[in-house]
């Protein structure tokens, strides 16, 4: 995602930040780059022009030319002026009482209006919200089938405490263009039947349609006459190109969006539509689709964005998404453990399974600032973590619960058990080791230092990192034998003689 | 060509909200007006928003600038002409005809595949509706297993269409299903098999390899097969089909383009630099909803709506 804006300008803030004071010659150069960068990414060229021309102007003042680290100024002002093209935003969702809060999606075809409305249920099921989802698209073949799909699987495997409804009239789906106008009656008994279930949230799928079909358009503006809603999404996919801003465009000025919802947002989009929307129409971006499972929905931040766009990485949301795996007791109880050196090889394991369910390791360590850039031909091996866990897996429980029983001939069987290599095996008992000596390093640190050690890793300046290792993850994957089980090893192997 | 009669016919009667109605009445930047640096730098920015991008637009432009230094071209209908001769030279007409299996060597088999949304179903029903106009005898294979109620839909346009549909369950194995209709489209004699298969994005490694499955899995059962490889681009599309066509293509050689959704204010400018880059000639374009609603692409009017006011 945005790897190539990214790119373009770690570059660039490199560059500037290798000489002691810059020139106006070296802004407009500078500022030309961004240009291109910025139309290579889809961004709209009438939105490029403003950018550039603002952060120019801000970077002509005293500001750069006058700074002694004109790089960090440079990353300064563009980080400002990118958030300040996406945001504000409030990702809150606002609630009516008396429910149901009315929320309809709009979008051009084939944008993911259908499997957003899946998503959207699904997160405020999370939330303890029950929602009803209506199948308003009476034009797409198989739409109403669709939702109804979704809806079932919504409600029967995500997790949260609300309830999932579904409501459609399928006897009056029709060929396109000939059931224009049915949608209107369709919405309107599908906000009674909401009311009557008690729903707290109405999510209508519309058909999608162009923004130039004057039909279909009167139909949208019918519906959200009838039945008012509270909430209207452009359901925008994040991959188009300059064409985005003006179906954005078109839509709002015919209902006046509250949001956009950006889907495909796992795809290399350069960020385009992201960037020029919200400049566009005035309208953020509240919600992002970032994969195809119904969970893949998450909330807009543009400071987040801005910094991941920059190469400063994205902490928080690496923190969020670490919390929404682990419970507050188990990482207490962890910890704990942790600071005795009491920590197994099960909790490893279960460490290393609730780290992959919050993604690839690679999109993990993306969000890391500094690392982003060093990605990019790394050829992180998923499957690596397969054979660590089969590794471990083959273990027994006297074994996984202290590894230096681990000798020689006991090796050679969970290698064989686990379809792997004795020096496989050495490796996972190694990096373990490693983790435990850490663990115990940072448990002894005050907290104040420990503080100290996590807002360094925020504040570290994207510029200065182009070309260092990894960050805040000293000597990572170098693996010093442990002299201890060493030790112990000679011991036992002197015992058996 | 046979294949298009229905949709010529259409686009005679002038279609009021189409591609074709647009550009019909459109008004080029370039008309009625001398060339000049300001002219071509407008036209360089004309081609970035019709999503050309920087790079092939720059190019483009350069080579009209040395045409205009030249003493080739100093209108702007002429640096029109000159554009639309550069490309339609890139876009040979035979390029853009659809290459069938030869005569007694089993059905067609035309493998159709794009990112989610791009509109695979909805061309597919075009490219059905139009060869079985031609007296064409059309299977088409429900490969989309994944996402919910896909095999449905496209059983509503076979229905819509009568043509047969062969499907499996809903999660299940898509090479199996198209196993399954190499089967049956050998098994009754049949014209062409047109094969859908679920949106995926091109970074979805282990989706792209389930792609070449499918491939070979059609290349084992009939020889030759598939003959065509569409992949279906949504005109609104922005820099990334670049690397959505390469990504493609790598995975399952892709002959031809479908580009989609043309009846909007999108300008597909990117099937340009994606010529230019990868040269994958486009075939179709897809101008509405309806299964008639397909045209053979045009490099001449493509261009000029390029450059639409």
């Amino acid at each position: 995602m945005f790897d190539s804006l990214t790119d373009k300008f770690s570059g660039l803030f490199r560059k500037l930040s290798g000489r002691g004071k810059i020139t106006e010659a070296n802004v407009r150069e500078a500022m030309a780059e961004v240009r291109t960068a910025l139309l290579e990414a889809d961004v709209n060229y009438g939105v490029v022009e403003q950018f550039t021309q603002r952060i120019q102007e801000k970077a002509l003042g005293t500001e750069v030319l006058a700074s002694l680290q004109p790089g960090e100024q440079m990353v300064k002002i563009v980080h400002d002026e990118l958030v300040d093209l996406m945001g504000p935003v409030d990702t809150h969702l606002m609630y009516v009482q008396p429910g149901p809060t009315v929320v309809m999606m709009c979008g051009l075809q084939g944008s993911g209006k259908t499997t957003t409305c899946g998503k959207l249920a699904a997160y405020l099921k999370k939330n303890g919200k029950s929602v009803t989802l209506a199948a308003v698209d009476l034009q797409r073949p198989a739409a109403v089938a669709q939702l109804e799909t979704l809806a079932k699987q919504v409600e029967g495997d995500m997790p949260g405490p609300g309830q999932v409804h579904f409501y459609a009239e399928p006897d009056k789906v029709a060929e396109y263009g000939k059931a224009v106008g049915a949608a209107v009656g369709v919405a309107r008994r599908a906000l009674d039947a909401a009311k009557k279930n008690g729903s707290d949230v109405l999510v209508l799928d519309t058909a999608g349609r162009l923004h130039i079909d004057d039909a279909l358009m009167g139909e949208l503006r019918a519906v959200n006459q009838a039945v008012t809603p509270h909430q209207i999404y452009l359901v925008t996919d994040a991959m188009t190109g300059q064409d985005a801003v003006n179906s954005a465009k078109a839509f709002n000025e015919q209902l006046e969006l509250d949001g956009v919802i950006l889907t495909k947002f796992d795809s290399d989009t350069r960020g385009g539509a992201a960037l020029s929307v919200k400049h566009v129409t005035g309208k953020p971006i509240k919600f992002i689709g970032t994969g195809e499972k119904l969970d893949a929905i998450e909330e807009f931040h543009p400071e987040r964005l801005a910094s991941r766009i920059l190469g400063m990485g994205d902490v928080l949301s690496l923190v969020e998404k670490a919390q929404e795996q682990v419970s507050e007791e188990d990482a207490l109880a962890l910890q704990e453990k942790m600071a005795k050196g009491k920590m197994t090889m099960d909790d490893f394991l279960a460490q290393l399974k609730s780290v992959r369910k919050m993604g690839s390791m690679k999109s993990l360590l993306g969000m890391l600032p500094g690392v982003g850039q060093q990605l990019k031909n790394l050829d992180l091996d998923e499957k690596e973590l397969n054979r660590t866990e089969a590794v471990i897996q083959s273990m027994t429980k006297k074994e996984r619960a202290d590894v230096t029983l681990l000798d020689n001939s006991r090796r050679r069987r969970i290698a064989r058990g686990s379809g792997t290599s004795t020096q496989a095996v050495s490796q996972v008992v190694k990096g373990f080791e490693m983790v435990l000596k850490m663990s115990k390093q940072v448990s002894s640190m005050g907290m104040m230092d420990r503080m100290k050690a996590l807002t360094g890793m925020g504040q570290m300046d994207p510029a200065a990192m182009g070309g260092g290792g990894m960050p805040g993850l000293p000597g990572f994957g170098s693996g010093k034998k442990s002299t201890k089980t060493q030790s112990r090893f000679r011991q036992r192997k002197r015992k058996s003689r | 060509m046979a294949l298009f009669k229905t949709a010529f016919n259409k686009l005679k009667q002038g279609l009021a909200k189409t591609r074709s109605g647009l550009v019909s009445g459109l008004r080029s930047v370039l008309g009625g007006r001398a060339l000049s640096a300001e002219l071509l730098s407008e036209l360089e920015a004309k081609l970035i928003q019709a999503d050309v991008g920087v790079a092939t637009a720059a190019k483009l432009t350069q080579e009209l600038s040395d045409a205009w230094k030249a003493g080739k071209v100093s209108q702007g209908e002429q640096a029109l002409d000159y554009l639309k001769q550069r490309l339609a030279a890139d876009w040979p007409d035979h390029d853009r005809r659809l290459r069938y299996a030869p005569d007694g060597g089993g059905p067609t088999v035309i493998l159709i595949a794009g990112v989610n949304g791009a509109g695979k179903t909805t061309s597919i029903a075009k490219i059905a509706k139009s060869l079985r106009d031609e007296n064409k005898s059309i299977v088409l294979a429900a490969c989309d297993t994944f996402r919910a109620a896909a095999v449905e839909q496209l059983e509503i346009w076979s229905g819509r269409l009568g043509v047969e549909v062969v499907k499996g369950q809903q999660g299940g194995d898509p090479a199996a299903v198209a196993f399954d209709a190499c089967e049956a489209a050998v098994a009754r004699g049949a014209d062409v098999l047109i094969v859908d298969t679920a949106g995926r994005l091109h970074t979805q490694d282990s989706l792209m390899r389930q792609l070449t499955k499918i491939k070979n899995v059609c290349a084992k059962k009939i020889p030759g097969a598939p003959h065509e490889v569409i992949l279906v681009l949504d005109a609104t599309v922005g820099q990334n089909a670049i690397t959505q066509a390469k990504v493609f293509a790598e995975a399952i050689d892709v002959t031809g383009i479908f580009l989609a959704k043309l009846d909007g204010t999108a300008r597909g400018g990117i099937v340009v630099a994606i010529r230019d880059q990868l040269g994958i000639p486009v075939k179709f374009i897809g101008v509405g909803e309806t299964p008639d609603d397909v045209e053979p692409f045009e490099p001449g009017r493509f261009i000029e709506a390029l450059f639409a006011e």
